[in-house]
């Protein structure tokens, strides 16, 4: 029997979604293949991006390896962002956590007025998330989404609790939404189902919720493998969004990361890099380290087939 | 690509069923043979050709490699799938450590060390790393061979590496009985090196310059009778490593391919990529195939990432990891330390523990056997109700460890508190938190309540 390369090939393609706008903007998706899978046929024209996230509130618990790297600029979040765009950032991610009930409650217009400061300052694309409070979401977002029109903001997460008013906003206002559904494939479709109804498929991202290391990754990664490869493989037309792991809260919440630097790095990495194998097109992370060694590592001498 | 039972059935004797081989038929017994639910010797007939031949058919796709012996060997191989969410990974690959004969003594002591007493205590369980890799390199015989007498007294795998083949077999006289993994065996040592294999078959470590490089060598191997192979493609980068190991895995499985039909073996340590990088090229390998992962050096913050993540990547999706039914002690908690009760899927116990540990608050958590449910679907299907959890926290024996009869459940089964107020009479259930998340803003204040 001869060796034959077992090179496949499939018949979905990832849809590409842009985000921002002008002299700002980000492709994601656009693939025929599976993660870093060059030697199949097809293409990956836009590689893996990367975010740092950025509190619209100074973190009440403060881990020093994490905020070292900004210095005093984690007292205003634009400074933050600003700081973030000096390790090589493809995107901010604002996270509006002070609207939190459980935290500070802060009021719906408030964070909206940030976010459109936060646009203008930086030059980065800007990644939106809400506190995660469906509730509180359905009056946050929206009045972010309007007073950034046009923008073409990524914003979430839509819940299948408030998908109608947050995805309208979003539709009327010209962004781009986040899906997020609690690790369940089936979850995770039907919610894409509803928003396509009047959202464009190319203005959906799948969030499918990421796990950290050592609490739950293996569920994110395999859900993730198999969405990805669901859209791939099977051209099921409700997976063939890109996928968002918005990874680096859920590592820095562990005891293992806030108590020592160097397992903090590999904590965040090790989830950063398996989600990226699994087949995430956007990864949100912390700390610029992080980020720093996962494109060192994968770099791979600096060679990146096209 | 498994033989089905109708292609065995054909190979087998078909005499009028004698049922020598204690079914029924020869096509019962063949469709037996095909799950690897019985042995081909229970069939007295068949010839020895015909017997060799389904003897290699019915053989894994990837064959199983045990490397060391005992309490410390490491077995891989014999995985069926290419991707997790098919079935599951079964064999998690062997970490190892990479100790040269050109470092100082004292520096190899230490590696050897930390392969011993690196261990970790993670969810009921002890992980740790378990291979030592010795690399000759001094170019004097009698170091290296010292190093390897040490390293054998530790009784941990071990992995043999040397390209001059008479310190190779020298050191492997010195512990063959361990079952060390020899590497690297080229296509420049092959031939030499096969009658001195055979004298004491142990695994071997194949190396060739990418797969193509490997299938002649494990062809030949396999004629001489040597076949507890690993393989190394010799991969340059991680996106050639991905190339080949993906290739290697899908031309077993999905090709039959059986000169591939092997684990393989994996030196980020070679791969030119210092400190975390290293780390992260062999966090790669566990998500990408590899059965055996040398580093050339780790500490106790290194290395419990990756255990951790090989666990994780390694766990059976489909049963979830489930911790023991009991009641566990977070911190020291006394008689007015409180009482929290969850479901007993691994994760779910991990969170709200972890979430009560950062608190500082010492305190009981009673965990309630859901057969590895969470909290919510536990409840859905009938095993975190009322009756069954008032009867879980009878049993446990923490009514005796308190002088307050209150115990806290998860805001998410609120549901359930009248009903397990009737099974605990004189016990008083608040509702705590819904999430986790929520635990850091609860504990305190309500623990301040019961030393009121
Ligand atoms: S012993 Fe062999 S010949 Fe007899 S029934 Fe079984 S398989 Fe058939």
């Amino acid at each position: 029997m001869e060796y034959k390369a077992p090179v496949e090939a499939y018949k979905g393609v990832v849809r590409e979604v842009t985000i921002g706008k002008g002299d700002k903007v980000l492709k994601i998706g656009g693939e025929n293949i599976l993660p870093l899978h060059f030697f199949d046929e097809g293409s990956m024209p836009n590689p893996p991006k990367f975010a740092l996230e950025v509190l619209d509130m100074e973190p009440t618990e403060k881990i020093p390896h994490l905020l070292e790297p900004f210095g005093n600029a984690i007292s205003d979040p634009i400074q933050w962002a600003k700081k973030c765009e000096t390790f090589g950032v493809d995107a901010i991610c604002l996270t509006l956590l002070s609207t939190d009930p459980a935290e500070k409650d802060s009021p719906a217009d408030q964070a909206a007025q940030l976010v459109k400061r936060m646009v203008s300052e930086i030059k980065k694309p800007l990644i939106v998330y809400g506190s995660g409070d469906e509730k509180k979401d359905a009056e946050v977002l929206p009045m972010v989404a309007q007073i950034c029109a046009g923008e073409n903001l990524l914003i979430g997460p839509v819940q299948k609790e408030n998908f109608e008013v947050v995805g309208k906003a979003i539709l009327e206002n010209g962004h781009v939404a986040i899906a997020q559904s609690p690790l369940d494939i089936n979850l995770l479709k039907e919610l894409n189902v509803k928003l396509c109804k009047f959202l464009p498929p190319e203005r959906v991202v799948i969030d499918p919720l990421s796990s950290a290391l050592g609490y739950g990754i293996e569920y994110s990664f395999s859900l993730i493998e198999r969405v990805k490869q669901i859209g791939i493989i099977t051209k099921d037309s409700m997976t063939m969004m890109p996928i968002v792991a918005n990874l680096g809260d859920e590592c820095w919440k562990t005891k293992q990361a806030k108590e020592n630097e160097t397992q903090g790095l590999l904590w965040e990495g090790i989830t950063a890099l398996s989600l990226y194998l699994a087949g995430a097109n956007l990864l949100i992370l912390r700390h610029p380290e992080t980020l720093k060694l996962i494109k060192e590592t994968i770099g791979g001498n600096g060679r990146w087939p096209s | 690509m498994p033989i089905s039972g109708s292609e065995i059935v054909k190979m087998l004797p078909g005499r009028k069923p004698c049922k020598d081989c204690g079914f029924p038929t020869c096509f019962a017994f063949a469709m037996k043979l095909a799950t690897g639910g019985a042995s081909l010797d229970k069939c007295p007939y068949l010839s020895p050709e015909v017997k060799a031949k389904l003897e290699d058919l019915l053989a894994p796709a990837i064959k199983l490699v045990t490397i060391g012996t005992g309490d410390n060997k490491v077995q891989v191989g014999n995985e069926e799938v290419i991707y997790r969410h098919e079935k599951t990974y079964i064999h998690p690959p062997g970490i190892g450590i990479l100790v040269s004969d050109k470092e100082e003594e004292r520096k190899a002591d230490e590696k050897i060390k930390k392969v011993k007493e690196l261990q970790f205590p993670w969810v009921g369980l002890i992980l740790k790393a378990e291979l030592l890799a010795l690399q000759f390199e001094s170019g004097n015989k009698d170091r290296y061979l010292s190093l390897v007498r040490k390293a054998a007294q530790s009784g941990l795998g071990l992995i043999l590496i040397s390209r001059d083949l008479d310190v190779l077999f020298a050191a492997r006289d010195l512990c063959a009985d361990q079952r060390p993994l020899l590497y690297p065996i080229t296509k420049e040592n092959l031939d030499q090196a096969i009658p001195r294999i055979k004298e004491k078959p142990t695994p071997l470590g194949v190396y060739g310059e990418g797969i193509e490089g490997l299938i002649p060598l494990t062809k030949k191997l396999k004629e001489a009778g040597v076949d507890e192979l690993l393989l190394d493609p010799g991969s340059k980068n991680i996106l050639d490593a991905i190339r080949d190991q993906t290739f290697i895995r899908r031309a077993a499985l999905k090709q039959g391919f059986r000169p591939l039909g092997y684990p393989t073996i994996a030196f980020p340590c070679f791969m030119g990529k210092d400190g975390l990088k290293e780390i992260l090229t062999a966090s790669v390998f566990i998500n990408k195939f590899a059965s055996v992962i040398i580093l050339s050096d780790f500490d106790q913050y290194t290395l419990l990432p990756l255990l951790v993540q090989r666990l994780n990547i390694y766990t059976d999706p489909r049963f979830p990891m489930a911790v023991e039914e009991k009641y566990y002690e977070i911190g020291t908690p006394d008689e007015n330390s409180p009482v929290l009760i969850t479901s007993n899927w691994a994760l779910t116990y991990f969170i709200v523990s972890s979430a009560i540990e950062a608190t500082k608050i010492p305190s009981y958590l009673c965990v309630k056997d859901t057969e590895g449910l969470g909290v919510l679907t536990g409840w859905a299907a009938g095993k975190f109700t009322g009756d069954s959890v008032g009867a879980m926290v009878k049993k446990s024996g923490i009514e005796s460890k308190v002088k307050h009869k209150k115990i806290v459940i998860p805001g998410r089964v609120a549901r359930i508190k009248g009903e397990l107020e009737d099974a605990l009479p004189g016990w008083e259930v608040v509702v705590g938190p819904r999430e986790a998340a929520g635990i850091g803003a609860f504990l305190p204040e309500y623990a301040k309540s019961l030393r009121k």
